[in-house]
């Protein structure tokens, strides 16, 4: 068990998914309730092309995914407008011309050999810069979720409402999406284009089903992410398999075992569920 | 009156972009009373709440609102499978007192527990919202609008999905709020809940008549123009009723 832990790589590693476990289990809950799973994907999808320009130019992940970020989203905003197209087809349309353009990039003769990491992460590959975003993630998503916790809160509960109790949904949802956006820029660089989303959904969706406070389910959330983590880079250390699809399945695993976790709570908690209590 | 109304209307138009939704609007609620707003779906009940809490402007008249209003939501609209106890939602109303930064304390969550001790749900403080009766539901809501130290409750369809018991329990809470000096405002199709309040407002698109139930009710015509046809003679009690609206989900 110990072995893994006296390489550097290994280390590295392991103190990215830590951080970015935390970081985007507890997020992910917030993502989870907003119904934001789709935008999740959806922006994850789009940087691409800004990962391969920066692989290109030899700069780090972080400086060509933070503008692709920031174009796909004006994006989606500015199409979302044009008559005819609703939010979802909108979405779909940038998102496919983004991903394209990307791999248009990729798969041009010039473009460098190991784009494959920039799909799939190169969570061994984790660099001190990789680590101080991580951290730098870790920290602005305590404080903003800290912060606006009792804000999420209500516009999560009852969008109609909350104007009238002083809070703004719109700005509930700006925050989140740029918390979110933040995420996927910097987790990118571990777990890759295609497979980042999982680290802001699964141990969310996971943690759902086995908390009914928001609070206990934002730390379960982090906990379950940063095991499936750990997890994913012992199988990857042992049986050899890719690093980032080794969390990413760590991340399923959780999830799946959740459900059988989630009845075993019901069945102790409230035995036989009188009829009058249904809610249909 | 006494004193100066809590809210005042006269001639108020309200709507969405310039177009009116409802017209020639004249009402006003003292400290103490109780208001039905009577009117079929699409009528413009929300659009004059909405006017009330400040959302929208008027288009034509006035109105003028003299104390801070608490909303009581139909609890459908909200989530019923969301992570919170009955104690978090009350709290939810100390937020609007609080700088953004500022999450709700130790002294937020006792106020929010006395107001939940107020409307008789002090032992289902810690239970989670969505496992509440309906009727206890709406209790919670209404405790939030009390730690808002709203001085008019705003009420949607407090009653619809009650049960006998918890809809007369919740008729006496509100009689209570309103003894205490509350203007209430109840959105409502239920026209025995409307005779029991201080003030009738019908309106279907346009004010269609407004004042002491016993006048209002009696008077021929003022519910056809309110409900259109939906009205029914209820057989063998010569009373009438509207016909329950069909409720869409969100």
């Amino acid at each position: 068990m110990l072995e893994p832990l006296q390489e550097p790589f290994m280390q590295r590693a392991l103190a990215e998914v830590v951080l970015v476990g935390a970081a985007g289990g507890a997020l992910g809950c917030w993502v989870v309730f907003y119904g934001l799973s789709y935008a999740a994907e959806s922006l994850a999808h789009s940087i691409f092309p800004g990962l391969v320009l920066a692989v290109i130019a030899g700069v780090p992940l972080l400086l060509g995914a933070a503008p692709a970020i920031v174009l796909a989203a004006l994006a989606i905003a500015l199409c979302a407008r044009v008559a005819g197209i609703g939010r979802e087809a909108a979405v779909a349309v940038v998102v496919t011309t983004m991903f394209g353009l990307g791999a248009l990039l990729a798969l041009s003769p010039r473009s460098p050999p190991g784009i494959e990491s920039l799909l799939f992460g190169d969570v061994f590959g984790a660099t001190d810069a990789d680590l101080l975003a991580a951290a730098g993630l870790a920290t602005l998503v305590a404080v903003a979720l800290r912060l606006l916790h009792g804000r999420l809160l209500v516009a999560g509960f009852d969008r109609a409402t909350a104007r009238s109790l002083g809070v703004s949904p719109a700005f509930a949802d700006a925050a989140l999406l740029v918390l979110l956006a933040a995420g996927i820029v910097v987790a990118v660089q571990g777990l890759g284009n295609l497979l980042v989303v999982a680290v802001f959904v699964g141990p969310a969706a996971a943690a759902r089903r086995l908390s009914d406070r928001m609070l206990p389910m934002m730390l379960l959330a982090a906990a379950l992410a940063v095991l499936a983590g750990v997890g994913g880079l012992y199988l990857s250390y042992y049986a050899g398999t890719a690093g980032g699809a080794s969390v990413a399945l760590a991340i399923v695993a959780v999830y799946a075992l959740s459900l059988p976790a989630a009845r075993l709570r019901a069945g102790r908690a409230r035995p036989p569920a009188p009829a009058a209590d249904t809610v249909i | 009156m006494q004193s100066e109304p809590l809210i005042e209307a006269a001639g108020l138009s309200a709507g969405y972009g310039g177009t009116a939704a409802i017209s020639g609007v004249e009402f006003s609620l003292a400290a103490g009373q109780t208001l039905a707003l009577l009117g079929p779906n699409g009528g413009g009940k929300t659009t004059l709440l909405r006017a009330v809490l400040g959302e929208l402007r008027p288009l034509a008249g006035t109105l003028r609102v003299g104390a801070s209003c608490g909303t009581v939501p139909q609890t459908e609209r909200s989530r019923l499978d969301y992570p919170v106890s009955a104690l978090d939602v009350a709290t939810m109303g100390t937020l609007s007192r609080l700088p953004w930064w500022r999450r709700p304390g130790r002294a937020e969550r006792e106020a929010a527990a006395r107001a939940l001790g107020r409307v008789g749900l002090a032992t289902l403080a810690g239970e989670t919202f969505g496992r509440l009766s309906g009727g206890q539901r709406q209790r919670v809501l209404i405790a939030r609008a009390l730690v808002q130290d709203a001085g008019v409750l705003l009420l949607d369809e407090p009653f619809s999905g009650l049960d006998r018991p918890s809809a007369e329990g919740l008729e006496a809470l509100i009689a209570e709020l309103a003894a205490e000096g509350r203007g209430i405002a109840i959105a409502t199709h239920d026209l025995e809940q409307a005779r029991g309040c201080d003030l009738v407002l019908c309106i279907n698109k346009r004010q269609v008549a407004c004042g002491r139930p016993e006048q209002v009710l009696a008077e021929v015509g003022v519910l056809e123009a309110t409900y259109g046809g939906a009205i029914v003679e209820i057989p063998g009690s010569g009373g009438r009723a509207i016909l329950p609206p069909h409720h869409h989900h969100h």
